[in-house]
């Protein structure tokens, strides 16, 4: 199954997490999240470890994804 | 250092600048105030004739300088934004500073208010929860600004052009000026301390992220509690420094520049509430993304110094005496605008996703 796309880019605090979380909450684990600042990346990776999912980054020009597995 | 140290750091520091600022000469129990001090930048330039309350902080100029150059020297954190909803977040800014003032206050001021033994403040703390509450669940129901798109990074280098100017403005004093002679903006630390201060406290405010409307947001939302630490930091740290200062004064009357009238401490504070959890940021949160590349920030604090100036300009500001009829039309008049302004935006946005839904689908 290919993962699900969250793009948070340009999106101000909270949206991120909260987009996250909902999809996390509908069952959705194994996402591709696109952070574009700083503090989304911060703030989306602390919530995924809280949710006690794991992830790796991949930088992509100015932005990542945060890739779950 | 781990990110929940340097919130906590943050909110020593805060907590102690506002005890020490006002020993040094800050108004009382106004050793920080992002509402306060844009006001008077905005009395300082002459956008309102308040003369009580005309004066260009350097605290402000510090919050921007400070940030700008630490987002600057570290890798990723400087970064040009703009292009989400710039009029709505301009409107945003407006009302939520027409809310601090009717309160007389930002949140890190309630809180130093607080600090400082003025009860008169927890019915504005608890009016500013509530509009938190309320806004976080707007965004819960799809309350979406929009999305900002990146520019160039030379672009954001206005802003802090601006503040610069406004430090020169300080420095050389020109006639054309409004400095109070009397009243709350007379009152002010040296200036260079001010500055220092500002600058430290913008560096560590953008390094930390800090903010009194996501501490209590991300409590809500996520049962994060690292932003909250920093709040209680301010306040136990606040507290301590005024009672070694001997400025703790306890009570429900006689509290400088504050009021009485609980009602409109709490609805002042709800718009407050609502509004920062709309544009993602408290005042201080604001100005610190303003100084560190986010346009859609600058367009609210301009809309908080234009919200300052008609504030004063039509009497809609509290006064140690109360809120007159004019500040109370206000803060109702924006209750309901703010209401109908999340309804049209959730409702719109949840009808454009349900459409983006069906052509994805019958696309397949």
């Amino acid at each position: 199954m290919s993962k699900k796309l969250i793009d948070t880019s340009g999106l101000s605090c909270p949206q991120p997490v909260l987009l996250v979380k909902q999809a996390v909450e509908a069952g959705n684990k194994d996402l591709d999240i696109i952070v574009d600042t700083e503090v989304a990346r911060e703030n989306v990776g602390k919530y995924l470890k809280k949710a006690g999912l794991e992830y790796r980054e991949e930088e992509d020009g100015r932005q990542y994804h945060l890739l779950t597995e | 250092m781990k990110q929940s140290r340097v919130i906590i750091l943050t909110g020593v520091v805060i907590g102690l600048a506002g005890a020490l600022l006002m020993w040094l000469g800050n108004p009382a129990n106004m050793g920080l105030c992002l509402a306060c001090f844009w006001r008077d930048v905005a009395g300082g330039i002459g956008l309102h004739r308040a003369g009580v309350v005309q004066n260009i902080r350097l605290e402000i100029v510090g919050f921007i300088l400070g940030a700008f150059v630490i987002a600057n020297l570290v890798k990723g954190e400087y970064k040009v934004q703009s292009g989400s909803s710039p009029f709505t977040r301009f409107f945003l800014g407006a009302a939520m500073m027409i809310g601090a003032l009717v309160f007389l206050g930002c949140p890190w001021r309630m809180v130093l208010r607080l600090s400082g033994g003025d009860w008169t403040a927890i019915s504005g703390l608890f009016g500013f929860i509530a509009g938190v509450y309320l806004a976080t669940e707007f965004l819960k129901k799809g309350f979406s600004l929009g999305r900002a798109s990146t520019e160039r990074d030379t672009k954001g280098y206005l802003f802090p052009a601006v503040a610069v100017g406004l430090l020169l403005l300080r420095l050389i004093n020109p006639e054309f000026i409004f400095l109070s002679e009397s009243g709350p903006g007379s009152h002010f630390a040296p200036l260079w301390i001010t500055l220092v201060v500002g600058l430290l406290i913008g560096g560590l405010a953008q390094r930390s992220r800090i903010c009194s409307a996501g501490a209590i947001r991300d409590v809500i939302l996520v049962r994060d509690f690292d932003l909250f630490k920093g709040m209680i930091a301010i306040i136990v740290f606040a507290t301590g420094a005024n009672i070694a200062l001997g400025q703790f004064n306890p009570g429900f009357t006689g509290q400088a520049v504050a009021h009485t009238d609980y009602l409109w401490n709490f609805l002042g504070m709800f718009v407050v509430g609502i509004t920062a959890i709309m544009l993602g940021g408290c005042p201080l949160r604001q100005t610190i993304l303003a100084g560190e590349g986010n346009i859609d920030s600058v367009i609210a604090v301009f809309g908080m110094v234009f919200g300052a100036a008609i504030s004063h300009n039509f009497g809609l500001a509290g006064s140690p005496d109360g809120v007159g009829f004019n500040g109370r039309a206000a803060t109702i008049g924006l209750i309901i605008a703010l209401l109908i302004l999340a309804w049209v935006n959730i409702t719109q946005n949840n009808k454009e996703i349900a459409t983006r839904r069906r052509e994805a689908s019958s696309n397949v």
